[in-house]
C-alpha cells in the first residue's frame, strides 16, 4: 500500500500477515527476546551531548516511499538544526504494537518531542499520554489521532481540501459534460479514505447517493485491485467520463482497465498523492491531474516547533495544514494549479 | 488412513471416481444408480455446481455480466492467482502447503524488472527470474524433505525471508516494464470483438499439461499415494523425498510462470504486490474441492475454484453490491468446501 492516506484504515490488506504474524508470534512465544523484536532502530543512532534536543520520529512503515522520504529528510533536516534524531517504525501497515513499543522506547531515551504517524488513530492514545504527561510536546504527522487533541498538534496534508481540489479540477474538465461519475476508494471507514471521498464529491458538485456516481468501489489503494475493480465496473458502465481513485497506484489500475477499452479520450481521472511516479504518469498523459501532499514539510515544520517548545518556546497546538497543490499540464481558469515540472522537482519518493 | 493398503494408495483417487462404469452398452439399472452416485459424489460436482449457480444468478440480476467480453475479463483476472493456485494443488496433493507462493512471485517480477531497468537483457532477466523462483521452490522442498521440517513453518519462514529480499532488492520501489517480452501474456488477439489474451491461452494450457501429469503419468500417481498414505507408498517402492521434492520445484517454476504472467498483466513490479495472494490460492485450491490433507483433488478443480473467486468479483460488482460480501461469499465458500471434503472422508473412512 503505497498512499500515505491509505494507511489509517489500510490494515484489510495486511490481515494475512497478520494472521500469519500471530500464529509465528504463538508458535514463538517464549522463545522471542522482548524488545527488540517490533520497531526496528533505524537512523541517528548516535548519541547526543547534553542539552542538545532530542526528537523521535514514528512512521507507519519503514517501507513506504511517503514514509521513506518523511524519514530521510527528517535525517538531513534534524543533522542542519543540530537536533538529535532517533527514527523508529511500526512493523507493517496497521502495527499498533509496534508503535506502542517505539513509543516506549522514545520516552525512556527522554527526548524532547516526538513525531507520529498513527498506523491507529486511537490505538497509540495511551502511550501518548504517558510521554505528554512528561512534558514530552507530541505531534501526529499526516494521519490525525483520534480524538485530534490527544496530541498537541498535528501537521497533515487537509484530506478533505485535497478530495476538493481533485473534484473541482475533474468536473472543470468535463465543463458542460453531464457527470458520470465512478469512485475508487481505499478501504471502507478508513479517516483519510473519507475525507478525500466527501471532498471530491463536494468540489465535484455531487450529493452522496447521486445517480450520476455510477459505481464505488474499494482497492485498498492497490493497483492490481484498483485496474480489476475498474474493468469489472466498465463492463457495466462503459459510458463513464469522470474518476475518482484514492491514490495513484490505483489510478495507474484505472488507467490501464480505461486504456484496454480505448476509452482514454472520453475519461477524465484524477488522483491524489505527488509521488514521483504519479507527477510522471500525470505528465505521461495517463490521468488528468494528481494534488500533491508534501510530507517533507510535515517532518520540518514538527522538527521546528518542537525545537521552539524545548527551547522554552510555546508548544504547537491545533491542526497546521501543510498544503496540497492541483499538479497538471493542463491548467484551468479559476483553479490554481503547477505544471508537471515543478511537480517533478518537488514530487517525494 | 492408515489402514489404506499400498495399492489402493497407488490409485489415484479423483480418477477412479470418474472412471465410467466397466462392461460397455446399457447397463443394469442399478448400476446406473450406482453410476449415478459415483458421478454424484465426484469431487468435481460441488464446485462445478456452485460456479453454474453463480453464473446462473450474475446473468438474471445484470445485463452484462453474460458477455464473451466479460468471460475474457474474468479469465484475465484470474490468471495469476490460478497459476499460484496451480502450484499450491500441487503441493497440497502432497499433504503440505505453500505460504510463501505469492512472494517468491513477487520477487520474481522485481528481478525480471529491475534487471532490464538496469540495462540487462530482456531474455537474461526472464531467465533469470524463472531461475530464482525454480531455485526458492526446490529451497522449500529441500526444508520439507531433508529437514522433515513442516511444510507450514517452511513456507512461513520463507514468506518473510522472501518478503525481505524482495523489499531488500527493489530498495522499497516499483519497476514499470516496457519490454515487450516481459509484457507478453499481457498481449493478444481480437476474436470476434473479444480480447483473448495469450495469457490466458497460456493459463489453459498450464493446467491441461498438469491435468495431464497427474491423471495419466506414474509421476502424477506417485504424487496423489505420497499425499494419501506415504508409508505405504515408500512400501511399494515410491521415492516419497523425491516426489515430494520434485513437486516443491515444478510449483517453483509456476510461480515464475505467474510473476512473467503478472507483469503481462500489470506491467509493474511492485514488492508490496500480491500481499495475499498466498492465502487466495489456498481458497481457490479448497473451494476447487482439492483435500487439505493430501491425496484428494484435481487441478481441474483448481480453476473452477479460481474462476468461482472471479466470478463473484465480477458479478457482485456490476450487479453494484459492496466488495466486502464477495469476501463474505467466499469465506462461506471455503467453510463448505471443508465440511464437505470432511463428509467424504468420514463416508471413505467407514
Amino acid at each position: 500500500m503505497r498512499s500515505n492516506g491509505m494507511n489509517s484504515g489500510g490494515r484489510g490488506r495486511r490481515w494475512s500477515t497478520g494472521v500469519v504474524a500471530a500464529v509465528a508470534a504463538v508458535g514463538l512465544l517464549g522463545a522471542c527476546g522482548s524488545d527488540d523484536d517490533a520497531p526496528a532502530e533505524t537512523d541517528g543512532g548516535e548519541a547526543t551531548s547534553e542539552g542538545d534536543v532530542t526528537v523521535g520520529l514514528i512512521t507507519k512503515t519503514e517501507t513506504n516511499p511517503f514514509f521513506v522520504t518523511m524519514r530521510t529528510v527528517a535525517t538531513d533536516y534534524a543533522q542542519e538544526q543540530g537536533v538529535g534524531l532517533t527514527a523508529l517504525a511500526g512493523e507493517f501497515d496497521g502495527d499498533n504494537e509496534g508503535q506502542v513499543q517505539a513509543m516506549e522506547n522514545l520516552i525512556s531515551q527522554g527526548v524532547d518531542g516526538i513525531m507520529i504517524t498513527p498506523n491507529n488513530s486511537s490505538g497509540v492514545l495511551g502511550a501518548i499520554e504517558q510521554a505528554r504527561s512528561q512534558g514530552i510536546v507530541v505531534i501526529a504527522l499526516d494521519t490525525a489521532t483520534d480524538p485530534e487533541d490527544a496530541v498537541d498538534a498535528t501537521f497533515a496534508t487537509d484530506n478533505f481540501e485535497a478530495g476538493r481540489l481533485q473534484g473541482a479540477y475533474v468536473r472543470a474538465v468535463l465543463g458542460d459534460e453531464e457527470p458520470r461519475l465512478i469512485m475508487l476508494d481505499g478501504t471502507a471507514g478508513g479517516t483519510v479514505d473519507t475525507f478525500r471521498h466527501d471532498g471530491f464529491l463536494e468540489g465535484f458538485g455531487l450529493e452522496e447517493g447521486d445517480p450520476a456516481i455510477l459505481g464505488m468501489e474499494n482497492t485498498q489503494g492497490d493497483q492490481n485491485t484498483a485496474q480489476t475493480a475498474m474493468e469489472n465496473l466498465l463492463q457495466r458502465s462503459p459510458d463513464v467520463n469522470a474518476v475518482y481513485t484514492i491514490n495513484e497506484p490505483a489510478a495507474r489500475g484505472a488507467y490501464a482497465a480505461i486504456e484496454a477499452r480505448g476509452l482514454t479520450d472520453q475519461v477524465t481521472i484524477g488522483s491524489i498523492d505527488g509521488g514521483c511516479e504519479g507527477v510522471q504518469d500525470v505528465a505521461d498523459g495517463k490521468y488528468a491531474a494528481t494534488v500533491m501532499q508534501f510530507p517533507a514539510e510535515m517532518v520540518r515544520q514538527g522538527i521546528d516547533a518542537i525545537v521552539e517548545a524545548a527551547g522554552g518556546g510555546e508548544a504547537p497546538s491545533g491542526f497546521v495544514d501543510t498544503g496540497s497543490v492541483v499538479i497538471t499540464d493542463n491548467p484551468i481558469e479559476g483553479i490554481e494549479s503547477e505544471d508537471t515540472a515543478w511537480g517533478l522537482e518537488n514530487c517525494w519518493g | 488412513m492408515s489402514e489404506s493398503t499400498a495399492a489402493a494408495a497407488a490409485r489415484p483417487p479423483g480418477r477412479s471416481a470418474a472412471d465410467p462404469p466397466p462392461g460397455g452398452a446399457a447397463p443394469p439399472a442399478s448400476e446406473r444408480r450406482q453410476a449415478l452416485g459415483r458421478a454424484l459424489r465426484n469431487p468435481l460436482v460441488g464446485p462445478l455446481a456452485a460456479l453454474l449457480v453463480a453464473v446462473v444468478l450474475f446473468t438474471l440480476m445484470t445485463d452484462t455480466f453474460a458477455t464473451a467480453g466479460n468471460a475474457s475479463l474474468i479469465l484475465q483476472q484470474s490468471i495469476v492467482i490460478g497459476t499460484l493456485a496451480l502450484g499450491q494443488t500441487l503441493i497440497i496433493l502432497t499433504a503440505g502447503i505453500d505460504l510463501a507462493n505469492g512472494a517468491i512471485a513477487v520477487l520474481g517480477t522485481i528481478v525480471m524488472a529491475k534487471f532490464v531497468f538496469e540495462g540487462g537483457n530482456p531474455l537474461t532477466a526472464l531467465l533469470l527470474g524463472l531461475t530464482i523462483t525454480v531455485v526458492l521452490g526446490a529451497i522449500s522442498g529441500l526444508l520439507v524433505t531433508r529437514l522433515g521440517l513442516p511444510p507450514f513453518i517452511v513456507t512461513l519462514g520463507m514468506l518473510t525471508v522472501v518478503y525481505a529480499i524482495a523489499r531488500l532488492y527493489s530498495e522499497s520501489r516499483s519497476y514499470s516494464v516496457s519490454e515487450p517480452l516481459l509484457r507478453f501474456w499481457g498481449q493478444g488477439t481480437t476474436l470476434g470483438g473479444v480480447r483473448i489474451t495469450w495469457g490466458t491461452l497460456l493459463l489453459l494450457v498450464v493446467f491441461t499439461v498438469f491435468w495431464f501429469a497427474l491423471a495419466r503419468t506414474s509421476w502424477g500417481r506417485h504424487v496423489y499415494a505420497v499425499g494419501n498414505a506415504p508409508e505405504a507408498a515408500r512400501l511399494v517402492g515410491i521415492k516419497v523425498n523425491r516426489t515430494i521434492l520434485s513437486v516443491y520445484v515444478a510449483a517453483g517454476a509456476l510461480y515464475g510462470l505467474a510473476a512473467w504472467q503478472a507483469l503481462g498483466r500489470i506491467p509493474n513490479a511492485d514488492p508490496n504486490a500480491y500481499q495475499t495472494a498466498n492465502l487466495d490460492s489456498i481458497t481457490a485450491v479448497v473451494i476447487g474441492g482439492t483435500s487439505l490433507f493430501g491425496g484428494r483433488g484435481s487441478v481441474v478443480g483448481t480453476l473452477i475454484g479460481a474462476l468461482i473467486v472471479g466470478v463473484l468479483r465480477s458479478g457482485l460488482t456490476q450487479a453494484g453490491i459492496d466488495n466486502l460480501y464477495q469476501d463474505l461469499a467466499t469465506g462461506v465458500l471455503v467453510i463448505v468446501a471443508v465440511s464437505l471434503d470432511q463428509a467424504s472422508r468420514r463416508r471413505a473412512a467407514r
